[in-house]
């Protein structure tokens, strides 16, 4: 029988999971991009589950907002890479160090 | 009947108000318009005064005392503004306008071809107005701004012409010693608040006997009398105010502002504020004998000593100048015997004789085109016979001649004086005497080099119309164009003022000083009260007079005349050779005693070495190199230890975040309310 | 079959195609075959929220996330020229960081959650059906009541966000050439055509002109 702990915990095997892909691609911006997408989906997990364990819509709001927000930021960050490679003809991350102090 | 409160404002703000229109408005209403609304303003208020000393004198008026406006209050302090008008003000008012309107006047014609001429008048409106504030004040505050108004107005009139390097070293000065005593001031009026709790004249006054054995501890151990604290403290400002020994060396100084200036402020009305306020102040005096000894003292060897050194000066506006010092040591010597109407009596003849010596010197001055020296001068009788002949009555009144005016305020202070029992009063005594020999010296020394004997300068013919008449630019004793009477409007104050130094003490002397005139104005005790020991032997003016001719300071001026005019008229080679026989008393007067000198090595070198020594220390070495340099080169350093942190990888800065939500779980697993799951399952 | 039983066996066949899916999206050597991946995640965390009663949101996932944005990923990934191998630069050099930062994280994680605790709790019924709605019903009444400026507010957010990426990407090319059309509308005749009157003869042909046409090679 499912219970709370099998969606939170999967929830945070899947963060994890994008801990980790964040720190072993640290070249690839795409993939990059797409670990937050992993974090993002986590953390969506998390939500649906609460919602439905308390009988609270506000979770499944949330997730629907995060869902919005990560839509728009994907397509931002998208058109940024884009545009960075256009300009530079990388996206190697090692190369973009324009911050430094 | 009161007087009208009405009446008293405009008295004090008419001045304000040309002076305002003066100051301001100078450009669009012109010389002519300047002049115009400034004499308008003061001579209402000279009208008013008149009015006022009338219905005090003889309207039978009460005593005026109230407060008009609450400045500001703080606590108990009180500070308002507000009029005290007895007679003592009425006196005060009617000197300060008097001398003030002739001045005015006076000035068109001295300052005609001067740049600053609206300036000016702005500048002596504004003196009156701060005069009028300070005399009819009723309390401390008002007197203190009245105070210090006038006191910025003669700063800047001594720096008038704030181009001449010697115009600002006498106004920097004159500023500095003014400190010195302002500081004093300053600590009497905070011991009166201290002690009897109010700032308000009346008050104060009322509370004062309660003084007497109040003692306040200023060093561990030592107790020292409130009252003469107090006194000497107040006395304090106004030695620096009235010039008295020590700090008297701001007035000679003071004579590089304009010759209106020295007759209104350096001679008639400001520097005998200390005068007026040790009067104002004399129920607080009266408390403490060991005060008014020390202000005995200190009038004594300012009568005597600065007296002498202006037998040897040259300037003739310095020779007035010290004449100046010398009697308001008279009239601080009648402070200290408790004659505060003497002291009072001779402020209001010397007023009018010192204005018109100086009004007089500034006419000499403008027919000499500006040359002040004497050695330069001489047998200007004949060019111009007003001004020779009121300077005269001045001189006369200076010295005391039997029937002028000065004689019976001078001769009443020395009679005084050898009456006291004061402490100190047998070395005051003899100053006092030894004085009118000196004013006598002085005095006729200077009226004899400059309009006696032979003619010192000479006159360069006119060469056409390229030679211009440039006042400063001149070789000594050589004149453009030769001396001529002054314009009406020099002479007609000269004239005015001729008369007051002849007859106002005839007239005035029996009510004044013995017919308890001031009434509840001056406090003087029964035990101190030489004035009425004096007023058994006085029987009328001419009386007293004749009485005069066969007393001793009138056979010392005669002394003093036979030998300046045998030096100086029948045989002036004399004059080289007395000079040379007493060279080293010469140069000891000359030299004003080393006080200068004295005072430039130690406060002038002492305050720039101490400023160097902030500077170099505090200001260089803590401020600048440690504190702003310092830190700046501390978040420097900070800064670019941190920056290394900032390598512009994301990678880093998501490790970063990384890092810290690891640190955040841990500090929930370490101090937080355990596992989520337990949580939920307690509730 | 126990139908709970079944849902637990659900859960973990899609739990495990996520969880491997997921660790394929950061290990695979082709961007494109990670996109694909991420894709697969997405499909099954979709199923894992079915079985959660949260159908509309699963079908959200699928459309907006499966169907636009890892489209758009594709796009990208296969628009853009990439060295493969210069972006697997420090893959095994970080590999054992990675791993040991995750599992720290993951033992702190579920050491948090409490997982024997959090074991009791059951998950009750489907609150939507208690309420007697569909879950598509019971969201959107919330939707458009109690988060209705919060809902207006996202569209807002989506809408710049779309503006945005245009924004960004819009490239004008100077060099090539394109009709305007405004110019095209506000063109006036006179501007073009000139009448002009004049005698009907026809005046000499100079003779320097006749020769140079002359010269000229007619096409």
């Amino acid at each position: 029988m499912i219970s709370l702990a099998h969606y939170i915990v999967l929830g945070a095997v899947l963060f994890c999971i994008a801990v980790a892909g964040l720190f072993i691609n640290r070249k690839n911006v795409i993939v990059l991009l797409m670990s937050i997408e992993l974090m993002l989906l986590a953390v969506n997990m998390n939500f649906v589950a609460f919602s439905r364990f308390l009988g609270d819509v506000s979770g499944q709001v949330f997730v629907f907002f995060i869902l919005t927000v990560a839509a728009a930021e994907a397509a931002i960050g998208l058109a940024i890479l884009v545009l960075l490679f256009r300009n530079r003809s990388t996206i190697n991350i090692a190369d973009i160090d324009s911050m430094k102090g | 009947m009161g007087l009208s409160t009405s009446i008293l404002l405009t008295i004090a703000l008419a001045p304000l108000v040309g002076c305002v229109l003066a100051g301001f408005l100078g450009k669009f209403i012109g010389r002519a318009g300047s002049h115009s609304v400034t004499i308008l303003g003061v001579a209402i208020s000279c009208a008013l005064s008149f009015y006022v000393l009338y219905q005090l004198t003889l309207g039978g008026a009460e005593v005026y005392n109230q407060n008009l406006y609450t400045w500001f209050q703080i606590g108990q302090l009180n500070a308002s503004v507000g009029f005290l008008v007895d007679r003592l003000t009425a006196m005060m008012l009617v000197v300060v306008s008097f001398v003030s309107l002739l001045v005015h006047v006076y000035t068109i014609g001295y300052m005609a071809d001067d740049d600053g001429y609206m300036r000016f008048f702005s500048y002596i409106s504004l003196f009156t107005f701060s005069m009028f504030m300070l005399v009819m004040s009723n309390n401390f505050v008002q007197l203190f701004f009245g105070w210090e108004a006038v006191g910025l107005v003669s700063y800047l009139l001594i720096g008038f012409w704030y181009k001449r390097p010697t115009a600002i070293f006498a106004n920097l000065k004159a500023f500095l010693v003014n400190r010195v005593g302002d500081f004093g001031f300053l600590l009497g009026i905070a011991a009166v608040l201290y002690f009897l709790h109010t700032l308000d004249y009346a008050t104060a006054f009322g509370a004062a006997p309660g003084l007497i054995g109040k003692t306040l501890q200023i060093t561990a151990g030592t107790h020292w009398d409130a009252a003469t604290v107090i006194c000497i403290c107040l006395f304090i400002g106004a030695m620096g105010k009235s010039a008295q020994v020590p700090l008297h060396v701001w007035l000679p100084d003071s004579m590089e502002g304009p010759t209106p200036i020295s007759a209104l402020i350096h001679a008639a009305t400001m520097v005998t504020a200390g005068i007026f306020m040790v009067a104002r102040m004399s129920p607080l005096f009266e408390l403490s004998p060991a005060a008014l000894s020390f202000v005995l003292v200190i009038g004594a060897t300012t009568a005597l000593f600065t007296g002498l050194i202006g037998i040897v000066q040259n300037d003739i506006k310095r020779v007035i100048a010290y004449s100046t010092l010398s009697q308001l040591g008279y009239m601080t010597v009648a402070l200290g015997v408790s004659m505060y109407s003497g002291a009072v009596f001779h402020l209001m003849t010397h007023a009018f004789f010192k204005a018109l010596l100086f009004l007089g010197a500034g006419s000499v001055i403008i027919a000499m085109h500006h040359e002040q020296d004497m050695r330069y001068m001489g047998g200007l009788r004949k060019y111009m016979p007003i001004t020779w002949i009121t300077m005269w009555i001045g001189s006369l009144a200076l010295v005391a001649v039997p029937f002028t005016s000065g004689f019976y305020s001078k001769d009443a202070i020395i009679e005084a004086v050898g009456l006291s029992h004061r402490w100190g009063a047998h070395y005051a005594y003899f100053c006092v005497m030894a004085g009118a020999l000196v004013t006598g010296l002085y005095t006729f020394r200077q009226m004899y080099l400059t309009f006696h004997g032979k003619e010192r300068f000479t006159v360069l013919e006119q060469h056409g119309h390229g030679h211009h008449d440039d006042h400063g630019h001149h070789e000594p004793g050589v004149l453009a164009h030769a001396p001529k009477e002054s314009p009406w409007v020099v002479t007609l104050p000269l004239v005015l003022l001729a008369i007051p130094s002849l007859l106002v003490g005839f007239f005035t002397v029996g009510p004044v000083l013995f017919g308890n005139w001031f009434g509840t104005a001056i406090h003087v005790d029964e035990a101190n009260n030489v004035l009425g020991e004096l007023g058994q032997e006085f029987h009328g003016s001419l009386a007293m007079a004749l009485h005069g001719f066969t007393q001793l300071p009138f056979v010392l001026v005669l002394i003093a005349f036979i030998s300046c005019t045998y030096i100086y008229v029948f045989n002036p080679a004399m004059a080289g050779k007395i000079k040379s026989t007493l060279k080293p008393l010469w140069t000891v007067l000359d030299r004003k005693y080393w006080v200068d000198e004295v005072y430039f090595a130690i406060f002038a070198r002492g305050g720039v070495r101490l400023g160097r020594l902030f500077w170099k220390v505090g200001d260089t070495a803590v401020i600048d190199d440690s504190m702003v340099n310092g830190s700046v080169s501390l978040i420097h350093r900070i800064a670019a230890a941190v920056r290394r942190l900032q390598s512009g990888y994301l990678y880093h800065y998501a490790f970063a975040m990384i890092l810290g939500l690891i640190l955040l779980l841990g500090g929930y697993w370490l101090f937080g309310s355990g596992p989520i799951g337990a949580v939920l399952a307690g509730q | 079959m126990n139908p709970q039983l079944l849902q637990l066996i659900c859960f973990y066949a899609f739990g495990f195609v996520t969880v491997a899916a997921a660790l394929s999206v950061i290990s695979l050597k082709n961007t494109v075959h990670a996109v694909l991946a991420l894709v697969l995640t997405f499909f099954s965390s979709a199923c894992l929220w079915m079985l959660l009663d949260a159908e509309f949101l699963a079908l959200a996932l699928i459309v907006v996330y499966v169907g636009a944005v890892m489209v758009l990923f594709l796009f990208v990934v296969m628009m853009l020229d990439i060295d493969q191998e210069e972006m697997r630069e420090g893959f095994v050099k970080f590999l054992p960081v990675g791993l040991f930062v995750a599992l720290v994280m993951l033992v702190e994680m579920v050491g948090l959650i409490g997982v024997r605790a959090m074991h009791a709790q059951v998950l009750g019924a489907d609150p939507a059906a208690a309420d007697g709605m569909s879950n598509t019903a019971w969201l959107g009444q919330a939707l458009y009541t109690r988060f209705l400026l919060p809902f207006e507010i996202a569209a807002l957010i989506l809408t710049v966000g779309v503006v945005a990426a245009v924004v960004l990407t819009l490239r004008e090319r100077r060099d090539a050439r394109h009709e305007s059309p405004a110019q095209q509308v506000k063109v006036n005749p006179r501007d073009r055509v000139r009448l002009v009157k004049m005698a009907a003869v026809r005046p000499a042909a100079p003779a320097a002109l006749e020769n140079d046409a002359a010269q000229e090679p007619r096409p």
